[in-house]
């Protein structure tokens, strides 16, 4: 009897750890909501969020897979802004068709994320900081020498079809098209992650590569494949980023890595590997867009913003921590009973 | 004044899903050399934790020369003078021996800056009362062998004016002149009125050092006696709580055809030139040193390592194996030696584990079949008597034994022929292991080939079917279970380079 209990009690306990991130989202959108009234609460505003999350939930679902491998990618900004600038390069040569813009683009950040990830288990670079940090600066490099380092305007050059998956929206109240392709691709990585055998091994790689080996499983080529994915998934930023600001610049995409790392950690993955999930880095990416557009909408400056931001991973991690410790001691209570 | 230096009073200490000591006492007299032994995961760990101050236990009293103590902290606990000799020495290697010897409390000058003059001397005295004048106090820890670098620890314990030393496994990896060496030290401390608790597997260490032991069994107080009024029969009892009729219980299977034949194995400085052949429905026990290139062979012949030549047959055809996988393909499977580093993900589920190396089956196209995979890891905890509370708990949360059932369902499920299994009751209770045997007689009867890499003599003479006996990457003998020479004596002989006639 007692211990029906008990696991009930648990269990109520374990469903509102798991729900801290959700929670904190709800949380944050009340607070805006009452702070600005009218200006927060606008569907327009809301489809506005989704719009600006779009983009780092793409690069933050490759960003969670390297982490779950206890890895990371430092390249996807740069890899993000390689997509888009090649998108408007084509275009000044001529092309205009979106069957040849999107899959080059996606085809250039596939290769780069090949690259690193091929660097990282071939050559036995110790740790994918080292691969990823050359790559990001190499991808920057060549952005720059093809744009000429130039911002090149997208709009109105017959390649609105291309745009269309960043700019357009959908329905009376204005659904980003971004957003619901996040939508579709998030609901393909949960099937991915959960099960198909090539998933379950990155959680197991990520866990203990050696085991895993020694096991069967080519740790190899699974890390490859997920830094691989990682490039494709900057490759669909990157188009989604040049319909989004109709431009090709150079210079975009500094602070993506770090916006998708924070998505991932406050979703409950963790830098030692093994544990995230992409619900969790979709309910991250909100939030952080969330919080950009409110204190926009408040009027802060950029520098705020950074500040903010900075403190939210830094709390969500914390909370994190904490959860892991009271877990360990809900466990033990009930070892007890 | 107590009659006890230190005493533990009805002692409970928990942590998720087991009680590690359960109303636990203990007491120990001064100057006394106090045996404690126990199965593994009979709570010895926990109540050193507790005497240390690692562990706060929720029930109980500690007592230190009749006074109540409230240890919070490590500190406390050596301020009180209990000190403890790891097995795991706690030793900086690329300090020198004094600073190893002063850790955490270096003595200082007035000035604030160290004073290395004093903490030289007294190191000194500290390693000259050991009998251990001989050890440099300014050479590194690192260059000291493990019998030495145990000495500074137990120096570091009487510079601390330890009234109790704890001594943990303390001979599990010395030699045989380290270990006498370490008794005559013990016996020094004795003489000067430190009391020593002695947590050893070697019942003959016992017998030699201790005046008293005490038994532990799932966390509680068996008994404590003179080491004068016990047997060998009587303490292996009192520990398994249980008379063990077999600890070994061998099945013979029929010798089948050969499944595993190597020629010519090597490995530039690691192997040379190793051949040998392994059949169905038999074990095979490969003997050895430590170093004697065992592990290395079969690691090579299952790919884990490269080869430089030779040649493997599978079942009569020549196989070629790069990596795992491909022997796994060609029905080999390897339990390793260190489980939780090169056989299991701990931070993922029993059932997850479960299907590790076997994937491919569990599989329709790229999308894994959960309810099969469910329905069968639920099989192989029932059949294997896993001790997991539902198979999604995380393997970290196992003890060692039901870990070492988990790897075992591993390889299982993956069909194989050929069974490596590497040290495979290392660190798991006897009652584990006579499962793991179990498991063995089982693949024997269905007429698998076993091999089993073993430094514990006892298992290698009871369980094998033949054995192989191997030393600095060559095979020295091959011994059959009917020859004259399948005895201890003749097997340790050829493991030490001898010759057999």
């Amino acid at each position: 009897m007692t211990n029906a209990q008990g696991k009930k009690k648990t269990g109520l306990r374990d469903i509102l750890m798991k729900l801290g991130p959700a929670l904190a989202l709800i949380l944050m959108f009340a607070v805006f909501t009452i702070v600005m009234p009218g200006k927060f609460l606008r569907v327009g505003n809301l489809m506005n969020v989704l719009k600006q999350a779009s983009i780092n939930c793409m690069i933050g679902a490759g960003m969670l897979l390297c982490l779950i491998t206890a890895g990371i990618d430092l390249s996807v900004g740069y890899n993000c802004t390689l997509a888009c600038c090649l998108i408007g390069v084509l275009m000044n040569a001529g092309v205009t068709s979106p069957f040849i813009l999107i899959p080059a683009a996606l085809l250039i950040s596939t290769f780069a994320g090949f690259v690193n990830g091929t660097l990282l288990t071939r050559l036995e670079l110790p740790h994918p900081f080292v691969s990823t940090l050359g790559m990001k600066n190499i991808l920057w490099g060549v952005s720059l020498l093809i744009t000429s380092s130039t911002s090149i305007g997208l709009y109105n050059k017959g390649i609105d079809s291309t745009l269309a998956l960043g700019s357009e929206t959908l329905f009376s109240f204005g659904l980003p098209v971004s957003f619901l392709v996040v939508l579709v691709v998030y609901a393909i990585f949960h099937v991915f992650l959960n099960h198909t055998a090539l998933g379950r091994q990155i959680y197991c790689v990520g866990g203990n590569a050696e085991a895993a080996r020694l096991s069967g499983i080519r740790s190899k080529n699974v890390l490859t494949a997920v830094y691989t994915i990682s490039g494709l998934m900057c490759g669909i930023a990157g188009v989604i980023l040049a319909g989004r600001v109709a431009s090709a610049n150079p210079n975009t995409g500094g602070t993506y890595d770090t916006d998708a790392i924070a998505a991932c950690i406050i979703g409950g993955a963790s830098f030692s590997g093994g544990k995230g999930t992409i619900w969790g880095t979709l309910i991250g990416a909100l939030l952080i867009a969330m919080i950009r557009n409110g204190l926009n909408l408040m009027g802060a400056s950029n520098d705020v913003q950074y500040i903010v931001i900075g403190a939210v991973i830094i709390l969500s991690v914390t909370i994190d921590v904490l959860r892991s410790k009271i877990e360990a001691k809900a466990r033990k209570m009930a070892a007890a009973e | 004044m107590s009659e006890y230096v230190v005493e533990l009073k009805n002692v409970t200490k928990r942590f998720p899903g087991v009680i590690a000591l359960k109303n636990m006492s203990i007491q120990i007299r001064p100057g006394e050399i106090h045996g404690l032994i126990g199965e593994n995961g009979a709570g010895k760990s926990t109540l050193i934790k507790v005497l240390t101050g690692v562990y706060i236990p929720e029930e109980g009293e500690i007592y230190v020369s009749g006074e109540r103590k409230h240890f919070r902290n490590p500190v406390q606990a050596r301020a009180a003078g209990i000190a403890c000799v790891y097995q795991e020495l706690n030793i900086v290697p690329q300090l020198p021996v004094v600073d190893n010897i002063f850790i955490g409390r270096a003595l200082k000058k007035p000035s604030g800056l160290l004073d290395y003059k004093t903490m030289h001397e007294q190191a000194r005295k500290a390693l000259a009362e050991l009998g251990h004048e001989e050890i440099d106090t300014h050479i590194q820890c690192g260059k000291l062998g493990i019998g030495l670098q145990q000495m500074v620890e137990i120096a570091k314990a009487v510079s601390l004016d330890a009234k109790l030393i704890i001594m943990d496994e303390p001979t599990s990896s010395l030699g045989k002149q380290e270990v006498e060496q370490l008794m005559k030290t013990v016996r020094r401390l004795k003489e000067k009125g430190i009391a020593i608790l002695f947590v050893s597997h070697k019942l003959e260490e016992l017998f030699e050092l201790c005046e008293r032991v005490t038994v532990m069994r799932d966390g509680a107080h068996i008994l404590t006696d003179d080491v004068a009024n016990m047997t060998r029969d009587k303490l292996i009892q009192a520990m398994v709580g249980r008379t063990l009729d077999n600890l070994f219980p061998k099945v013979f299977g029929t010798k089948g055809e050969c499944f595993l034949k190597v020629e010519h194995l090597k490995e530039a400085g690691v192997l040379h030139d190793v051949s040998f052949e392994a059949y169905g429905g038999q074990i095979l026990g490969v003997a050895g040193l430590v170093g004697a290139g065992r592990t290395e062979t079969m690691r090579a012949i299952f790919g884990a390592d490269p080869l430089d030549s030779g040649k493997i047959c599978v079942k009569g055809r020549e196989v070629h194996i790069r990596q795992p996988k491909d022997a796994i393909r060609e029905g080999i499977a390897f339990l390793t030696e260190d489980r939780k580093g090169q056989g299991l993900v701990l931070s993922q589920a029993v059932q997850t584990n479960m299907i590790l190396a076997s994937m491919r089956l569990f599989k329709n196209g790229p999308f894994l079949k959960h309810r099969q995979i469910r329905g069968n890891s639920e099989e192989r905890v029932h059949a294997l008597r896993i001790k997991t509370p539902t198979i999604d708990e995380v393997v970290a949360q196992l003890s060692g034994g039901n870990q070492q059932k988990v790897v075992i369902g591993k390889w299982i499920n993956t069909e194989a022929d050929i069974y490596i299994f590497d040290e495979p009751t290392r660190g798991i209770d006897v009652g584990a292991k006579i499962e793991v045997y179990n498991v063995m007689n089982d693949l024997v009867r269905q007429g698998k080939c076993v091999i089993m890499v073993s430094s514990e003599m006892p298992e290698i003479l009871a369980m094998s079917d033949r054995v192989l006996v191997m030393r600095g990457g060559r095979v020295m003998a091959v011994i059959d279970r009917d020859s004259p020479h399948f005895n201890q004596e003749d097997i340790m002989k050829a493991a030490w380079g001898g010759s057999l006639q």
